[in-house]
């Protein structure tokens, strides 16, 4: 049984439609990605999964659908969606954000956790009492992927990490997602553009086109992948 | 001097009032981004009854607590049936709900309670004490005791406690807010409820220092706590407090010193706005983050 199941996924905003009923499926303690050009519906994809967007068809999280239930309703359930671009409280400080994170949690290991999450992205600690809108965008993303761990999360969902950050800031996001993801087994959804890096990380991975997967494998099936190489991962 | 000094104090006296309408103003407009022009005709409602429970002989303390809780049910009230509708729609649509509200809650006040003129006691009886050649009112120091209490337990339970963490994440970034499992629409309801009941404890200040409770009673009130939130900062609850503050002392000083405003004080408010304004267009205390991405 997979952990998230989405078949027959069907959405988008008002008459227009993005979604053109999808399926994929993320499997407990996997890493899965999303490829896709820009426009194509990963965003909306992920919205979907968290309850952000109305959409029809079925999204089965544990075997339970979800898919209609209000997106607090969701998190409870600890999915835990990363969104595009701002994903912090800017008006909070750094520790205010990631206890945010743990708004809906009722055990007592909170302090503990965010003392966690400082030691894993050190340069959160240094800047602790600051709000989270003074930091760089790098900075930000840290804190947002932070903040959604302090859920305690079954699922991630991570729409574009790497956007806004430095190449070699990115390389050493994915590094530590897939420690966390050995670690911790928990399992990872990542929308991504930047898919050599995308495919490196994951386990397996789906592409995405105007609102239909195309393609799916294990990631070396997806790197070798003539269309994908050309696509996505600019080779001929 | 002797007047100074009384004159000061009138001012400090007004502009704690003052100050308290406009945090409940910055407090709703920090949750949910409305400016809720209806917030002086439901401090008008509360304080009716606050009037109507004196009148069946509660006594007035207990009467402003009693109003107090009652407006925090009809702060909720009016948040989950007249604002949540509109919440998804253009800003305007929502001023427009609060203008009408506005109006609405003026007449429906006249209605129950009548046109009549109210006498309402004042929480802190009337003594008074001689410093020299200066008179120090009972009002003055319950009033000046009374915000700072109202600052104090707004600071905790924001800055504090795990709810106020709810009301200001949803203010800083409402999908996010949702997307940690907090209800955006509970929390909203909780600021337009606390935000009612510091209106009804406002009105309830207020009326005793002047002739009579009317349907009129608050509508000045209105204007110079949106001075003071503009002056501060609309989202800044310290600029809040501040800025009713320096209304209600340029305002009693104005009166006293400046011969042409005797009977235009109400053009004090937007004299201190323009110039403000001109200079600081978050206003003293607001922010201003310069968000990098
Ligand atoms: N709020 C919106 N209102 C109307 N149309 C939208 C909205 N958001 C997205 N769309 C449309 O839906 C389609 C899919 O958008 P989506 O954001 O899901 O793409 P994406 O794959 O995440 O793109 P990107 O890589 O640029 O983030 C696009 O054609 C877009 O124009
Ligand atoms: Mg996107």
């Amino acid at each position: 049984m997979s952990l998230l199941s989405v078949s027959d996924l069907r959405g988008g905003y008002g008459p227009v439609r993005v979604l053109h009923g999808l399926g994929f499926e993320v499997n407990a303690g996997e890493i899965v990605v999303i490829l896709g050009a820009n426009g194509s519906g990963k965003t909306s994809t992920i919205r979907a999964i968290s309850g952000m967007l109305q959409a029809t068809g079925s999204v089965r999280l544990h075997d339970e659908e979800i898919l209609g239930k209000n997106p607090e309703a969701i998190a409870r359930r600890r999915v835990a969606h990363v969104p595009q671009g701002r994903g912090t409280f800017p008006e909070l400080t750094v520790e205010e954000n990631l206890r945010v994170g743990a708004f809906s949690r009722k055990d007592s290991a909170v302090d503990e956790d965010i003392d966690r999450w400082l030691t894993t992205f050190p340069r959160l600690r240094e800047r602790r009492t600051q709000l989270a809108g003074s930091m760089s965008g790098g900075e930000q993303q840290m804190l947002a992927i932070s903040r959604a761990l302090m859920m305690n999360p079954v699922l991630l969902l991570l729409d574009e990490p790497s956007l806004g950050l430095a190449p070699l800031v990115t390389q050493e996001l994915f590094q530590k997602l897939a420690q966390l993801n050995r670690e911790t087994y928990i399992a990872m959804l990542i929308v991504e553009q930047n898919a050599n890096l995308a495919l490196k990380t994951a386990t397996r991975g789906y592409v995405l086109e105007a609102g239909e997967i195309v393609a799916t494998g294990t990631s070396e099936e997806l790197a070798s992948n003539d269309e994908v190489r050309k696509a996505y991962l600019g080779m001929a | 001097m002797t007047l100074f000094l009384q004159q000061l104090m009138n001012g400090i006296g007004n502009g704690v009032i003052y100050a308290s309408v406009a945090l409940a103003l910055v407090l709703i407009y920090r949750t949910t981004g409305v400016l809720n022009f209806a917030q002086g005709e439901m401090a008008l409602f509360s304080t009716y009854i606050t009037w109507k429970l004196t009148d069946w002989g509660v006594g007035i303390v207990a009467a402003i607590f009693i109003s107090m809780l009652i407006a925090f049910a009809m702060g909720a009230l009016v948040e989950l049936v007249l604002i949540r509708p509109v919440e998804k729609k253009p800003p305007f649509v929502v001023l427009i709900v609060t203008i009408g509200m506005f109006l609405a809650l003026n007449s429906i006040t006249q209605l129950v309670f009548g046109t009549d003129e109210k006498q309402l006691p004042s929480a802190f009886g009337d003594h008074s004490w001689s410093v020299g050649d200066v008179r120090i009112t009972g009002e003055f120091v319950g009033l000046i005791c009374v915000l700072a209490l109202t600052c104090t337990l707004l600071w905790i339970l924001l800055q504090k406690t795990k709810l106020g963490l709810g009301l200001r994440a949803v203010a800083s970034n409402p999908e996010s807010a949702r997307l940690v499992g907090i209800s955006s629409g509970t929390m909203l309801m909780i600021g337009w409820a606390i935000s009612a009941s510091l209106g009804a404890l406002g009105g309830a200040m207020y009326v005793p220092t002047t002739p009579a409770l009317t349907a009129g009673s608050l509508q000045a009130v209105l204007v110079y706590a949106f001075a003071a939130a503009a002056l501060g900062g609309f989202d800044s609850p310290v600029g809040a407090v501040v800025g009713g503050l320096i209304v209600g002392v340029a305002e009693a000083l104005a009166i006293e010193y400046i011969e042409p405003l005797h009977d235009i004080t109400l053009l004090v408010p937007f004299l201190l706005i323009g110039v403000v304004l001109l200079y600081r267009p978050t206003g003293l205390f607001g922010r201003n983050i310069v968000e990098r991405v």
